[in-house]
């Protein structure tokens, strides 16, 4: 009894969403959601300001180098915090009764 | 393993995947890829020789010393770039306002410090990769 | 019909928003932990899916220059491609690090059932 109720409020949350995507605006042409004007800006602008013919290497390395920096600390502290968890330190203190 | 087929097949492929990791990352600003797809190929081919031939002989070849200079390796390249753009116009991360030389578009020398940072992001991604897949995988004796 | 005509336009957004929600549903109704990480993972990969569908062109080329060719190429919509990839490397790392904690966890109660390690914590506080 209790599953019944969970999948059928599960499908009654995916009708819901699939209700509120139809309202979306299909991707059919220059108007749709995401492109904006620092779009146009760096299709048209990428290739003679850094020199290279891929757009989205020239974004990320380029245009928004700091964040690719920011994410490959995010990925040092990664394996520090791993690092941390599987293979801690234990070093035990001078006067202490049990090891 | 102790499968003959897997060892001999193994010892056959892990030389070209590693290739052709290495060639999307240096080709990463003139075709699809870059730094994070081309270090994922490579860290799989690592992964790939520890799963066949065992942690102890893998830890031989990727000790922990190799994957310490490789991690921070990866992060100081990217920073000492950085920095370098600092001295020689301003602002941090600079590229064509700093006087890098720009090249021809299209071809492999081009584009000033771009293919630089994608070999430093790929040596990082790879070597996260293989040092996560041993510490996960290693058993206390 | 106009139902089946907006439904077939849409399609991407759907496939992404069912598959989120069969992640939600494996979080909710399992009691393995390994199987609840798993289903964090799959939903964050849902909300990629759908936002680099939202970035689509119809009859758009890849966008990369060609230096010879015209210039009256209408190209796909490069900026969510780009923010994804630092959301890609995320999911992984919180993934890793769960993983870590669910060995941990393996030690200490000896089970990996959530129910389980409940009725062991019950236990651990009455015997004190």
């Amino acid at each position: 009894m209790k599953n019944k109720i969970i999948a059928s409020i599960f499908i009654l949350l995916f009708v819901v969403l699939v209700y509120s995507i139809m309202q979306m605006p299909a991707g059919s042409g220059t108007d749709s959601l995401a492109y904006s004007e620092s779009t146009e800006y760096y299709l048209e602008n990428a290739a003679s300001e850094t020199g290279v013919t891929n757009i989205v290497a020239a974004i990320l390395t380029d245009y928004r180098a700091f964040d690719t920096l920011g994410e490959t600390i995010v990925l040092f502290t990664s394996i520090v915090a791993v690092v941390s968890v599987l293979r801690p330190d234990r070093k035990p203190k001078e006067g202490e009764n049990n090891g | 393993m102790d499968d003959i087929i897997v060892r001999s097949i193994t010892r056959i492929v892990i030389p070209f995947v590693m290739l052709y990791g290495i060639y999307i990352v240096l080709h990463g600003h003139i075709s699809p890829g870059g730094g994070f797809s081309g270090g994922a190929l490579v860290g799989s081919s690592l992964i790939l020789y520890t799963l066949v031939f065992g942690v102890d002989k893998a830890r031989k070849k990727f000790s922990h010393r190799v994957s310490e200079i490789a991690e921070s390796g990866g992060i100081l390249l990217y920073l000492m770039v950085g920095i370098l753009g600092i001295f020689l116009s301003g602002s941090f991360l600079s590229n064509q306002s700093a006087g890098f030389p720009m090249g021809e578009l299209g071809s492999l020398l081009s584009g000033g410090i771009i293919p630089i940072l994608m070999i430093g992001i790929g040596v990082k991604v790879a070597s996260t990769m293989i040092s996560l897949f041993h510490i996960l995988i290693e058993e206390e004796k | 019909m106009d139902l089946l005509k907006d439904i077939l336009e849409h399609i991407n957004f759907i496939g992404a928003v069912a598959l989120f929600v069969i992640g939600l549903y494996t979080v909710v109704t399992h009691s393995n932990l390994i199987k609840r990480i798993l289903g964090i993972n799959i939903m964050g990969t849902a909300i990629f899916f759908f936002f680099i569908a939202v970035g689509n062109v119809l009859e758009g080329a890849p966008p990369l220059i060609d230096p010879e060719g015209s210039s009256e190429v209408v190209f796909i919509n490069p900026l969510p491609s780009v923010l994804i990839l630092t959301g890609i490397v995320v999911v992984v790392s919180i993934t890793v690090y769960s993983l870590s904690l669910v060995v941990r966890i393996y030690e200490t109660y000896g089970t990996i059932d959530q129910k389980e390690i409940a009725a062991i914590q019950k236990g651990e506080d009455y015997s004190d």
